[in-house]
């Protein structure tokens, strides 16, 4: 198990170089001199060229990714060139709050998906399995960013929670639950639905198996059956749903965290585009794929302990 | 024949699909006698795994048993509730199946799935349970069990896995096991081995059998009585020797000709013609008259009635009743029978 571990740790290495290769390819693929383009229409060609000079634009192309690389393994994500902070600073303090985020919106999703797909799968064919299954349609069919905005319709500008959800939060959020309800709701529904179908279709396949008709034959109740018996090896498929989803959710959060004001990484990361702040796109995006990367990773080795089958080694 | 420790009387189970009920056990009636093994023999689709799984209750949601008695020591299975039913599954009557690559669960040890029943039943701890698993894995012949039982069933092989379905069958040393095609999946020596150890198994527990196969050879290795089932109803019921010896009904008569001899020099098999009636179709006369060589008028018109006869054999057949209508002697693949009347 630890073998495994470290062997797709090693693996990861290839990974997160390419994933480098692209973030440092950012500023070389926009079109024209992007000291220029960052600097502003109104640029003096001296602050271009200090610009050219702090970003090291005039090196060849592997010195300059040498340079990038020897920086990011240290740490030093580079400084934003609005505001001269160390954007590793900047991600340190919006990070939290796009990951928990995230986390809230993945439990809301695994919690409800989880319990309509069962309901749906014992009762299938039912008027509650046609109804939840209807609901998850909604779920999966609505983007976030729509529900988003008809959730603060009903709730912030038809109630009284306006006020708080639109406070600026300049260190995260938190303060108030009903800063929090909102956003995660808008973001977890999707997944909610997905992993409803998901948990539905693998849970009635299960059911349908030989191992489920020894279960029954052994006596045991019908509770132990489904929970046990059968959720278990139901739950395999599942998982890499609830993975690539939280994966979503950060991604996700680009949207939701500009709909709600949260200043997140989404935020963030949409703010230096909008600024042309490259450091920080760079610095994001990076952190962003690392966290996918090991989401991932996580998945695979879960696996293990709900499938004896998948021989790791 | 010792007391029947089970009776079925007049059994019927449906299931209900798009297209209607089909009648898949239409009024099958048969003893199991203590200690001892009853086969169920009969083509595929004969209803011998219905009849098998609808005595356990573990039919498939759409299926339902429409009429009939299951009668176990007295008690009526068929009134029994959920609840009382979870507490003969396993316990007093149990069950193994036809496949055993896939009827143990992936993600439990064979540990688990043994001590499981234990722990319903017989209120072991967790310890007890798991000491026990240990000893039936010895009992069914599965070499180092104590390391075993913290296997896997993708860690064994077909026989070994057929074996722990064996094992957690006995758990809780039932009085009545039934085996649906427990080889059909095996190799032929793996087939052997597991049909020497149910038939060690039963002289030491002394439970009786109910062997579900379509396998002629493993009924005469195996069987003391036998039950030939043909498109939902049992057609006779004999015992073993005097139906090997001199079978009765037609089906049975074709079923054992067509399989392959080597005591004569055979130039090719002789198949039973025709097919198996529909489900949705069936005769209204004795459902195997369109097949029968011998079928006279009344087989056409008239389901026949399973009737005991002197020698304490069961037919479903009008060749021998009074009301026989056909030759004298009937030609039955190349085998002769005389008319009753």
């Amino acid at each position: 198990m630890t073998k495994y571990i470290v062997r797709r740790l090693l693996q990861m290495i290839p990974v997160l170089i390419g994933v480098s290769i692209l973030v440092f390819s950012l500023m070389h693929l926009i079109p024209g001199n992007a000291a220029q383009i960052m600097a502003g229409e109104g640029a003096s060609p001296e602050t271009i060229k200090q610009l050219e000079e702090k970003l090291g634009l005039n090196d060849p192309l592997v010195v300059q990714y040498g340079k990038y690389m020897s920086r990011v393994v240290q740490g030093d994500l580079g400084d934003s060139i609005r505001n001269g902070r160390p954007v590793i600073e900047e991600i340190k303090t919006r990070f939290w709050v796009t990951a928990e985020l995230a986390i809230y919106s993945t439990i809301l999703a695994v919690f409800i998906g989880l319990i309509a797909g069962i309901v749906s799968a014992v009762r299938h064919y039912t008027w509650a399995d046609v109804s939840i299954m209807i609901v998850a349609l909604f779920g999966l069919s609505m983007p976030n960013f729509w529900l988003g905005l008809v959730l603060i319709q009903w709730f912030a500008v038809g109630g009284d929670w306006l006020p708080e959800i639109l406070k600026m939060r300049p260190s995260g959020w938190g303060e108030s639950w009903r800063q929090v309800v909102l956003p995660v709701i808008a973001l977890g529904t999707g997944g909610a639905a997905i992993i409803a179908r998901m948990t539905r279709s693998s849970m009635l396949e299960v059911i349908g198996q030989d191992y489920i008709r020894t279960a029954r034959a052994k006596g045991v109740s019908e509770r132990v059956v489904i929970y046990r018996h059968a959720l278990k090896n139901a739950l395999i498929p599942v998982i890499t749903v609830v993975g690539l989803e939280f994966g979503a959710f950060l991604g996700g959060a680009v949207i939701t965290e500009t709909i709600f004001a949260i200043n997140g990484m989404g935020r963030l990361t949409i703010q230096a585009i909008q600024q042309r702040d490259f450091p920080v796109v760079q610095g994001t995006v990076l952190v962003l794929s690392m966290l996918f990367v090991f989401v991932n990773l996580i998945v695979d080795v879960s696996y293990r302990f709900l499938n004896k089958r998948i021989d790791l080694n | 024949m010792s007391e029947p420790i089970l009776r079925v009387n007049n059994l019927r189970t449906s299931f209900f699909t798009d297209d209607g009920e089909v009648k898949a056990v239409d009024g099958v009636t048969f003893d199991v006698p203590k200690g001892e093994t009853i086969g169920i023999v009969g083509e595929s689709g004969s209803g011998k795994s219905i009849t098998s799984l609808s005595i356990l209750r573990l039919l498939a949601s759409n299926g339902k048993i429409m009429g009939g008695e299951i009668l176990f020591k007295g008690e009526d299975l068929v009134k029994k509730s959920e609840k009382e039913m979870r507490n003969v599954r396993g316990n007093a009557i149990s069950m193994i199946f036809q496949e055993p690559m896939t009827s143990l669960n992936p993600v439990f040890t064979v540990g688990y799935q043994i001590s499981e029943a234990l722990i319903k039943h017989k209120k072991m701890s967790k310890k007890q349970a798991h000491a026990r698993s240990i000893e039936l894995l010895e009992l069914v012949g599965i070499p180092s069990p104590e390391t075993r039982v913290d296997n896997y069933p993708h860690e064994l092989s077909g026989g070994m896995r057929q074996r722990v379905m064996i094992a957690m069958a006995l758990a809780c040393d039932p009085e009545v096991l039934i085996a649906d095609e427990p080889t059909t999946a095996l190799d032929v020596t793996i087939q052997a081995q597991i049909l020497t150890l149910m038939k060690q198994l039963q002289e030491r527990i002394g439970m009786s059998i109910i062997f579900i196969t379509h396998d002629l050879g493993v009924v005469a290795e195996t069987c003391d009585y036998v039950a030939v089932m043909y498109a939902g109803q049992i057609v006779e019921y004999s015992d073993v020797v005097s139906l090997f010896k001199k079978p009765s009904h037609p089906y049975t008569i074709g079923l054992l000709n067509s399989l392959p001899r080597h005591d004569i020099d055979q130039d090719e098999l002789e198949p039973i013609l025709g097919n198996v009636p529909s489900v949705h179709d069936m005769p209204t006369g004795c459902r195997f008259a369109p097949r029968c060589p011998a079928a006279s008028d009344i087989c056409r018109a008239k389901m026949p009635e399973l009737v005991k006869r002197e020698n304490g054999n069961d037919i479903r057949c009008w060749l021998y009743t009074d009301e026989w209508d056909g030759e004298k002697e009937v030609d039955l693949y190349g085998q002769k029978r005389i008319a009753q009347s």
